[in-house]
Parts: structure tokens; sequence; C-alpha cells
């Protein structure tokens, strides 16, 4: 499952990756006619609409791919860099760049390549960008508190405009299309006779609009990875083939007294409630943790019994599911979740003779149960909390 | 000193096809490595570098910089972004190697000559530089890679850039047409 950074690959040999991916991007941009600033500037005044082309396609391209890894759970989007939103700032910058691309006829990007092939100017780009950077370095006390005001963190664009992942893609790819089709015609008006879309191929290119289209309207309906796990183990037909692992309160008691080592409880239960009451040895996962890698190191021992603890048994089955989809083995629910624990053994003189022989066996158990588990919560609130620090990878300019 | 033959675009990729190949090699860098492409970041890097090694103590102590450089952190030239932009450069000379378009020249709008071309070429150059660490990025690492993870800062890039070139794109018509 992807990325492949800090795990697989470390951070020296990251760079090198770097370095070859960087190698890629430079020779597509030069391929795509990046190098020439003419043709950047084209696409303000209407005579060439390349960057518009290559950019729009490069960015519905990356980001169907990344939704598609997403959904079948090969690429975790939850620990991708995200690029965190300074509201005011961002436009106000972008507004910057934006005269400077009028002035300039590059991007940064693109002056780079550019001046690999040796554009003057692209070299005269790259250098006023040397010195736009210190120049906003040494003026930046003047402006330090508005550079982090409007901070909204590494928000999503559909959530901020409130739809749907699939719906916003569906959009994005449908304006892309509707923009293709509309500035080849202002180019053609415009440019006439030496225009660059004269030499595309329509038949071709219609096609691969339509395909664009109807990738978008599959993006609509297909969820994202958890979402389309959780609907499958939620779903009643599910359960009814698939049984559960059920261990009962007093086995979990004797096992907490015994400090027996091959069992983990996971209790799925909010911070909040598990704040309240937690076992002894128990770790707090919330079950979108579950995707992740952060717990991948405790769920994947096989040898170790995982003991999913909830508010009820069908919370508690729902995870069980879910962990097991995920591929983790050696599960078990406890019997009527966390309430039936505490009522059971935690709470004093609850014991209800069944009339067995074992009973004042099975009371005397609770009894001396209940007075050591308590001792080892009572024990526990006072060491400090085992939590796993989330990751997230660093990156932006 | 000559300027270059605007009119060989037949020589260049098929834009959508590039297009697709650019995205794919933005997919495979998320897919890798977690994150996106970006160039500014190289810039600000090169900057930062150059600064500490001339003045290494007002460099620290300036509130900006003073975040990059410094006891403990490494040099900002080995940086994830410096690697990329080292790879721009040579990527971008194998692919003008390839399509023989290896050639020193000033490109400029029909009316600008070149001098006047270096200086906005400076200017603008300038202005992303500043630009681009309010926005925490440029059209690269802002706008295509922030859009390729859906992000609301990509979109508002990209708006801002393009919204604002088209808006002062009248004022500035003469270099370019």
């Amino acid at each position: 499952m992807g990325p492949f950074v800090p795990d697989l690959i470390s951070d020296q040999l990251n760079l090198v990756v770097a370095l070859l991916l960087g190698i890629a991007f430079g020779f597509v941009l030069e391929q795509a006619g990046f190098s020439s600033s003419r043709r950047l500037a084209g696409v303000f005044y209407g005579y060439d609409f390349t960057v518009l082309r290559v950019f729009f396609t490069a960015a519905v391209t990356a980001m169907s791919g990344v939704l598609i890894l997403g959904h079948y759970g090969m690429l975790d989007t939850d620990i991708i860099y995200v690029n965190p939103t300074w509201l005011v700032p961002g436009i106000v910058g972008g507004m910057i760049m934006g005269i400077g691309f009028i002035i300039g006829g590059y991007c940064p990007g693109t002056s780079v390549c550019a001046a690999a092939i040796g554009k003057v100017d692209a070299m005269f780009f790259v250098g006023g960008g040397l010195l736009g950077v210190f120049a906003f370095g040494e003026l930046f006390p003047l402006y330090q508190n508005f550079y982090t005001s409007t901070a909204l963190g590494p928000i999503k664009v559909f959530d901020s405009l409130g739809m749907s992942q699939g719906l916003f893609a569906f959009l994005l790819m449908a304006v892309a299309v509707v923009a293709f089709v509309a500035t080849t015609k202002i180019e053609k008006r415009v440019n006439k006779g030496s225009a660059p879309s004269l030499q595309f191929k329509p038949l071709k290119h219609a096609a691969a609009g339509t395909f664009a289209v109807a990738l978008g309207v599959i993006f609509i309906f297909m969820p994202d990875h958890k979402t389309s796990l959780i609907e499958k183990v939620t779903d009643p037909a599910y359960a009814a083939t698939h049984p559960v692992d059920t261990m009962e309160v007093d086995e979990l008691a004797y096992r907490i007294v015994d400090h027996e080592p091959n069992i983990r409880i996971i209790d799925i239960r909010s911070p909040k409630e598990y704040d309240a009451l937690a076992l002894p040895g128990s770790y707090n996962v919330q079950r979108s943790d579950f995707f992740g890698k952060d717990w991948v190191a405790t769920f994947s021992q096989r040898h170790l019994k995982k003991v999913v603890v909830g508010d009820d048994e069908a919370q508690e089955q729902t995870a069980y599911y879910l962990l097991h989809e995920l591929g983790y083995e050696n599960l078990a629910i406890l019997r009527g979740g966390i309430g039936s624990f505490k009522h059971t053994i935690l709470d004093s003189g609850t014991f209800v003779p069944t009339g067995s022989r074992w009973d004042s066996d099975v009371k005397d158990f609770r009894e001396s149960a209940r007075v050591t588990i308590l001792k080892m919560i009572a024990d526990a609130k006072n060491k400090p909390v085992k939590t796993i620090i989330k990751r997230k990878i660093q990156g932006g300019c | 000193m000559n300027t270059s033959n605007f009119q060989n675009s037949g020589k260049y990729m098929n834009p959508y096809l590039a297009g697709f190949l650019l995205g794919l090699v933005l997919l495979a860098t998320i897919f890798i490595t977690g994150r996106g492409l970006g160039a500014s970041g190289a810039i600000k890097d090169t900057t930062i570098a150059i600064s500490h090694a001339v003045a290494p103590k007002l460099t620290e102590s300036n509130p900006f910089f003073g975040q990059y450089v410094g006891a403990g952190k490494d040099n900002p030239l080995k940086s994830w972004l410096v690697f990329e932009i080292a790879g721009v450069l040579i990527g971008g000379f194998i692919s003008g190697l390839v399509s023989d378009r290896l050639k020193i020249v000033t490109e400029s709008g029909p009316r600008v000559k070149p001098r006047a071309r270096w200086a906005f070429a400076a200017i603008g150059g300038l202005l992303f530089g500043i630009g681009a660490q309010f926005t925490r990025g440029c059209t690269s690492g802002a706008a295509l890679s922030g859009m390729a993870v859906l992000s609301t800062a990509g979109f508002i890039a990209l708006l801002s850039i393009f919204g604002t070139g088209y808006l002062v794109a009248y004022l500035g018509r003469k270099l370019w047409i």
C-alpha cells in the first residue's frame, strides 16, 4: 500500500527518487512546450491554449489516479500531504503570481525547464525568483502576522463546497472537457492558420473527451475504500454468512487477572468513554484508524488474540468484520459489550445464582477478579497513557 | 542574440498526451512519496542556502529564513524539492537534446527587445518568488499538486493565479502580441 515513504523508502533514498521523478517532470514539461514563454503566455491572449490543455489534463489524471488507488485501498489517502489553506494570504500570493506570469511569461517550474534548454529570459526569471524570495524574507516582519492569518488547515475542496468527493471530481472533469472544446474554438478564431489545435484529429479527441466524462460519472458512484468496506460489513447478508468468535466476560476477566500475554484488548469506544473506564492493558482505537498503518504492528501479530470491546455486540461485530476484511486474524468480540463486563465483574453484589453446582466458585472468582481488576485500573490511571502519534507526510514548497 | 521562431508547434507533443503523462508523473510522485511535485520551494531553499553561505548570522536571525537554517538543521539544499528541480534541469535538457531544441536564445513577444525581455522576465520571477511564499507554493506545488489531492488551497491558487493573469492580461498585451 502506498505511499512508500517513510517505511519502504528512507529519507536518503527519497532524494534519489526526487531526482528521478524530477527528470520525468522536466522531460514532459519540455516535450509539452512549457519551455516557451510565448506559448505559456498564449493562454492569456487566446492564441495558444497548450498550457490549459496540459495543466488541466495533468490535474484530472493525477486526481483520478488518487481517487481510484484510494478506492481500492492501494494508497493511504489519510497520510498523503494535503496542502493546507491560508485563505487570504493564498489569494494575495496568487494575485502577485498572476501579475508575475503576465510580465515574466513563466512560472518557476517552467522557467527552470526553459533555462535547461538555453532560454536566456528563463535564466533571468530564475534569478528574479531568487531575489524575490530574498526580498520576501528581508521584509518578513512587515507581514508576519498576515502570512499566518486565516489558517484553515488541510481542508478539501469538496468539503468547502459542501458536496461529495465523487460529485466534485465529475464536475471538474466535465468543466475540463467543456473548457477544452471552448478554448479550441477560441484559439482557431484568434490564431487563424497557425493555431496548435489545427493539427488535432477531431475523432480521437472527441473519444478521449467522452471517456473523461464517463470516468467522471463513475466517480459520482464510487465511494472511497473506507466507505465501501463499512457498507459491505454492515450489510445484514454479510453477518449471516460470517460467524464471529465471542469471548465470555468471565474468560476475559480471568485473562486480565492472569496477565495473559497473548491477548490485546482493542477498545473501539470514543476516547471520552474510554477515559471513564479503560480495561487494564487495553488500547483505544477508533474504527477509522483501522485502515492506516499505525496499528498494523499490533493487529498483525497472529499469535495475539485481539478482543474487540465496544458499547454493545453490534458495534463490536462491525469492527470485527472490518478487521477481518483488512486481513487481520485471531479476533474475538466481548459477549455483551463493556456494559456486561462492568455489570458482571466490576459491580459488586450483582451475582445471580444459576442453580449450577459451580455457583459458589464463580461467585468467588468474580469477587476476587473485581478487587484485582479495579486495583489494576486504579494503578494504570497513575501511569502515562500509551498513545501512537498519527503520522503525516510533510510536503509543500 | 536572435529571437526564436515561435511557430514550431508541430515538434511538440500533443498537449493532452503530455498532460496525461505529466499527470502520471505526479500520480507516481504521490503514490511513492506521499507528496506532490513543486518548484518554488527549491528556489526558496536555494536562496536561503546562498544567503546562509554569505551571511550565516544574519540569515539565522531572520524570522523567515531562520526557520530553515541553524543548529541541528540540514543544509537547505538537502531538500526533496532541490533534488527534484535538479532532475527537472536534467530532464528538460534531455528533452531539448532529443527534440533538437538546445539553443541559447531569448524568446519574447514581437515588439519586445531582448534586453527589455530580460528585465521583464526578472521582474516576473521576482513577483513569483514573493507570491509563492504567501501561497505556500506556485503553479506546480500549490495549484497542480494541490488540485490532484483535492485540497482547497490548490484550487484557490489556481483561480487566483490564472484569474489575475486574465484580469491584467490586457495591460500586458504589448509584451506578447
